[in-house]
């Protein structure tokens, strides 16, 4: 084990050649000692007998050919983990950056993970209130889901992820313990404070592991944070019975981070640039979300990227809509309008909604109304067309009707304020009395009997109940 | 096997591993790599190296290691047992890994494919000195509630006569049941277990043209746009637009014997879904839980990438096994595109020279040969058997035009197009009438003319031009409104809502609405276009469409779906009296 290998035979990017090597093994971890004083690890890459392809997450600045030591540390990538991890702050590859001293564990995982097998998960049933209307009503979140948010620069998704923290945490059943794993990639400063602040602020700073590599942090560190995130997260959910909540942010610098490192290895590039294991490097990260039978912690990821130039069809929102189960997308021309959370409801979806909500969970209703919600909403769209062709006066009265509704729909149902925490009653009530704008022939998506029960009776709009 | 045929890792990049010098595997041979046994596939020789494909997480494989030759190609071993079972994409129970090695995957884990312990209730059907070949049954076992297994002699034997016979009674999968003499002397011992390797074709006697559809129970499908049992089908679709949700309805409601699921590179939480579901469902024919008549192939896309490629010809296989049995089997594939990744994310490794958008020059091959092995076949054993595939394609960015679908487009007959506003809207299945198209429907006319009825397909018809008219008015109303159209092509858009909503739109999870039957759907479509002729009627009257729609008629025929239910048919009859009683309303109030 302690021998040093004196020197490089290669550096381009953060990639770095080493001959001669003796007994390492494909993705290895090793040191590296430059000028004597200043440490820094690697990953083997690409390893050929006696050759290896080795990244340096620190950057390879300072390095030279000669005045490199070496060392192979005999293990893959680890991570220590502790439940006192929470409460701490570290840095991209879990080391504490927070002045509290080194943590005290002995315990280390493989920060790679393994599959979880199909036939031990059990398939998340149990709906997190957000408080959100948009995404209790409309787009659920599950607990053991993974559902992204799909955002642009300046709009407000770290806003909107600070308040579904927020209101999570304080729960129906808040006696089950509930942490917040926090994984920067490449994010700007003050980002990493507001989150900082937010947590100290609903006073759950206790319950919170961050993990910053920031935008001045090196790239390569980059592809390492997310898997130690998870796996410190992995441990807590599996091994310490929490409900974790993963925040990730920002997916699209991760993306980025793995673009540069291919490129410098020379790689066949497949879709913008991009390396084609690109979907299978994502799912590995988002896969590692959700629930295994027999333990009573969870994993709910909740990842946040920004997509470039808003293009929802770019490769890195295009391959983790096809990981992901559902996506929350923001949109620009709400927000333009005024309108928080900016949640664009058409093409934002919950794929394990279905199975959480209605009779037993939320209500008998939920599911009927959330689908004609989503068609009305729908047709508002074609009815804005169309008005803004012939003109608004043009329009027929049924047309007109939707105009009005989508307006309701997007100043009351979507939008609300930071702190606004709505029950499901009144997120389920507030949809049926926007639906009684509407003619009671227009509501085809709903099952006759529940209609019956639910549409307000008088078309006065004040529901005196 | 002589002396075993091993090799030394000289290099390991990613799944792909190579071996210096020449070695004397062979190709495509199965093979154990390192200490830990990884499985893998031989996939390029030449003087200088070999190189390998690991079916498994190679972190931790250091050169210099040794790897082992197994003699054969990669193969999946079949027998009973397959059936309401999880395998990962080269044939390992899921269940049994768990079992070894816990919730997680863990390299390196060795499992037999099937149960070697378990005895079957065996009754055997040959007897001493019956002439046999290569098809013929052997033995039957029932494997489900559901389904009788038929142990056949493997497809390579010619003519042979059968010299020993056990007698009924339970057996292991690997005794010797029966033994014959081959036409040079030989003796071949017969066990239930047959093994045959994923990357061929299982060899049919003969191969019928497509002459029964595939019932899914699905309107836009069945009615639509049919496929033929042996039928392909391609559902494409940006995500979020219904392929699973489509795949699972056809897994559920499909009257296939045999399902086998592929879950390629797609979600973990989805499969346990199909596990979990699955087991509670109970198949409207036999009464029996869903899974008796499945399999599940799971190959996570967090799970290795090489075992995803292999996962689609091991599904494959064991379909045209339980094809050569003598039944109708059905293949979801999900998703095609997650398996032609897989494809050039190895031939990145490989350092191959790519085609269109990165993918290997050899994409179009592949898939075509995949789908062309589908189809309704005459057996060895002469019975008739069918493999349907219906893989998803889940194309980049929602454009039908990569690389992917437009291939898949050539070999498939049926084209399912998934429609992103549709999808928006919550129309489901958001399969988009315009894009899609059958093949089969001219194949399949004189199926339905003698088993549903003669009209069906003129129905049919009739409700896609209908739809067809009011794709070409919506133009115009996008531009000036619906008002201003006369009252004959407003009431062509108000039936054209009708099919959409009423017969188009299905809701997977209403209990009457999730599996419809032809019969239903054939009356549907009779009663929406006696509506349409009446309405007709009465508009060429005079009477405007604000009057017609005021009578209701229209919402009450678009509530037939959830208004009916499946086991009471003949209320279906009384639609018509209430479109005559709307008539005689219209004529009344208006005279």
């Amino acid at each position: 084990m302690a021998i040093e290998y004196l020197g490089l035979s290669n550096i381009n990017g953060p990639l770095v050649v080493l001959e001669g090597l003796q007994d390492a093994f494909y993705d290895e971890i090793v040191e590296f000692v430059v000028d004597g004083n200043k440490k820094k690890m690697g990953r083997i890459i690409e390893l050929y007998e006696g050759r290896a392809v080795i990244q340096v997450f620190e950057g390879t600045e300072n390095m030279s050919l000669v005045n490199t030591h070496t060392k192979l540390s005999g293990h893959p990538m680890e991570v220590a983990v502790s439940p006192d991890m929470l409460g701490r702050t570290f840095n991209g590859v879990g080391v504490p950056i927070d002045g509290l001293g080194p943590l005290l564990s002995t315990d280390k995982r493989d920060v790679n993970g393994l599959p979880l097998n199909p036939v031990r998960r059990e398939y998340p049933r149990n709906y997190i209130r957000t408080g959100i209307s948009a995404i209790d009503g409309l787009t659920t979140l599950i607990r053991g889901q993974k559902l992204p948010i799909f955002s642009g620069n300046g709009l407000p998704h770290d806003q909107l992820a600070a308040q579904i923290v927020k209101q999570a945490s304080l729960g129906d059943d808040s006696d089950e313990e509930f942490a917040i794993v926090f994984a920067a990639m490449g994010v700007k400063h003050d980002v990493a404070d507001f989150f900082r602040k937010t947590f100290e602020e609903s006073g759950v700073s206790d319950h919170v592991c961050m993990f910053l590599n920031l935008a001045n942090d090196p790239v390569v560190e980059r592809l390492i944070t997310p898997k130690v995130a998870l796996t410190v997260a992995e441990y807590l959910a599996f091994e310490c019975n929490k409900h974790i909540l993963v925040i990730l942010t920002d997916m699209t610098s991760f993306a980025e981070a793995l673009r540069e490192v291919s490129s410098s290895k020379g790689e066949i590039p497949s879709r913008k640039g991009y390396p084609g294991y690109l979907y299978s490097e994502l799912a590995t990260l988002y896969e590692r979300a959700g629930i295994v039978e027999g333990t009573k912690g969870s994993v709910t990821q909740l990842p946040i990227l920004t997509m470039p130039n808003d293009d929802i069809t770019h490769p890195i929102p295009d391959l983790t809509g096809y990981i992901t189960e559902g996506q929350i997308v923001l949109d620009r021309n709400l927000y333009g309008q005024g309108v928080y959370p900016p949640i664009s409801v058409l093409p934002s979806l919950s794929r394990l909604m279905k199975d959480g909500i209605g009779e037993g969970y939320t209500r008998e209703d939920h599911q009927g109304l959330a689908n004609q919600l989503f068609s009305a909403y729908a047709k508002v769209g074609e009815a804005r067309n169309l008005a803004s062709v012939i003109g608004e006066d043009e329009l027929s009265p049924l047309d007109k009707k939707y105009l009005e509704f989508g307006k309701e729909f997007e100043k009351r149902y979507v939008g609300q304020g930071p702190t606004e925490n709505r029950t499901i009653q009144e997120t389920l009530d507030l949809g049926w009395e926007l639906l009684g704008m509407l003619p009671k022939e227009e509501l085809d998506r709903i099952d006759t009997k529940i209609i019956e029960k639910y549409y307000p009776r008088e078309k006065s709009s004040d529901a005196t109940e | 096997m002589d002396k075993k045929r091993t090799g030394v890792i000289y290099g390991v990049n990613g799944p792909v591993i190579y071996l210096q010098g020449k070695s004397d595997f062979k190709m495509s041979e199965m093979v154990y790599v390192g200490e830990q046994r990884l499985v893998g596939e031989v996939i390029a020789l030449d003087k200088e190296r070999t190189t390998i494909q690991v079916y498994e997480e190679t972190s931790g494989l250091r050169p210099g290691e040794i790897v082992e030759a197994s003699g054969a190609p990669v193969s999946v071993t079949l027998a009973p047992g397959i059936l309401d079972n999880i395998f990962d994409g080269i044939e390992r129970p899921l269940e049994r890994i768990a079992d070894k090695g816990g919730a997680f995957i863990t390299r390196g884990v060795s499992v037999d494919s099937l149960d070697r312990e378990k005895k079957w209730k065996t009754h055997l059907t040959v007897k001493k000195g019956d002439v046999v070949h290569g098809g013929s049954v052997i033995a039957e076992v029932p494997e489900t509630r559901a389904i009788v297994h038929k142990c056949m002699v493997p497809p390579e034997v010619e003519v042979a006569k059968v010299v020993d016979v056990v007698p009924d009674g339970d057996y292991t999968i690997d005794e010797v049941l029966v033994k014959i003499q081959r036409s040079n002397g030989d003796i071949q011992e017969l066990t239930m277990t047959q093994k045959w390797p994923i990357r061929v074709a299982r060899p049919v006697h003969q191969r019928y043209p497509a002459s029964v559809p595939l019932v899914t129970g699905q309107r836009i499908l069945d009615t639509m746009f049919p496929i033929a049992k042996g039928g392909t089908a391609a559902i494409p679709g940006g995500f979020g637009t219904g392929k699973t949700m489509t795949q699972h309805q056809i897994a559920k409601w499909s009257d296939a014997d045999i399902i086998i699921y592929i879950g390629c590179g797609e979600r973990g939480n989805e499969m346990t879904q199909v596990l979990e579901e699955f087991g509670e469902l109970v198949d409207p024919k036999s009464g029996n839980p869903l899974m008796d008549r499945t399999t599940l192939i799971a190959n996570t896309s967090n799970m290795p990438v090489a075992a995803r490629e292999a996962s689609i010809y091991t599904g494959l296989t064991l379909a045209e096994y339980y094809r050569d049995m003598g039944y109708d089997v059905a293949i979801m594939a999900d998703s095609t595109s997650r398996w032609a990744e897989a494809l050039r994310e190895l031939s990145g490794r490989l350092e191959e020279m790519p085609a269109e958008e990165g993918f290997p020059a050899y994409l179009a091959s592949r898939l075509s040969a995949f789908y062309e092995r589908a189809g309704m076949m005459q057996t060895l054993g002469g019975a008739t058997g069918s493999v349907s595939i219906i893989g998803a394609v889940s194309p980049q960015g929602g454009d039908f035009s990569e690389p992917v679908t437009q291939n898949t487009k050539r070999f498939v007959r049926c084209f399912w197009g998934l429609d992103k506003s549709l999808a928006y809207a919550r129309h489901f299945p958001a399969i988009h009438w315009l894009t899609s198209y059958s093949e089969y429907l001219t194949d399949l006319s004189g199926w339905y003319t003698d088993n549903v009825s003669p009209k069906f397909v003129d129905y049919r018809n009739r409700l896609m031009s209908l739809l067809g008219q009011e794709n070409s008015l919506m133009e115009i109303v996008k531009l000036i409104g619906a008002d201003v159209l006369p009252d004959d092509q407003k009431l062509i858009l108000e039936i054209a809502k009708v099919i959409r909503l009423g017969f188009l739109q299905q809701n997977a999870f209403h209990k009457d609405d999730t599996c419809v039957s032809l019969e239903k759907q054939f009356k549907m479509m009779d009663v929406i276009l006696y509506l349409y002729k009446t309405s007709r009627k009465l508009v060429a009257m005079g009477h405007p469409m604000s009057v017609l729609k005021a009578e209701g008629i229209f919402e009450k025929v678009i509530a037939i779906k959830y208004d009916v239910p499946n086991d009471n048919l003949q209320l279906l009859d009384t639609y018509k009296t209430k479109i005559d009683e709307f008539y005689n309303n219209v004529l009344a109030k208006n005279a």
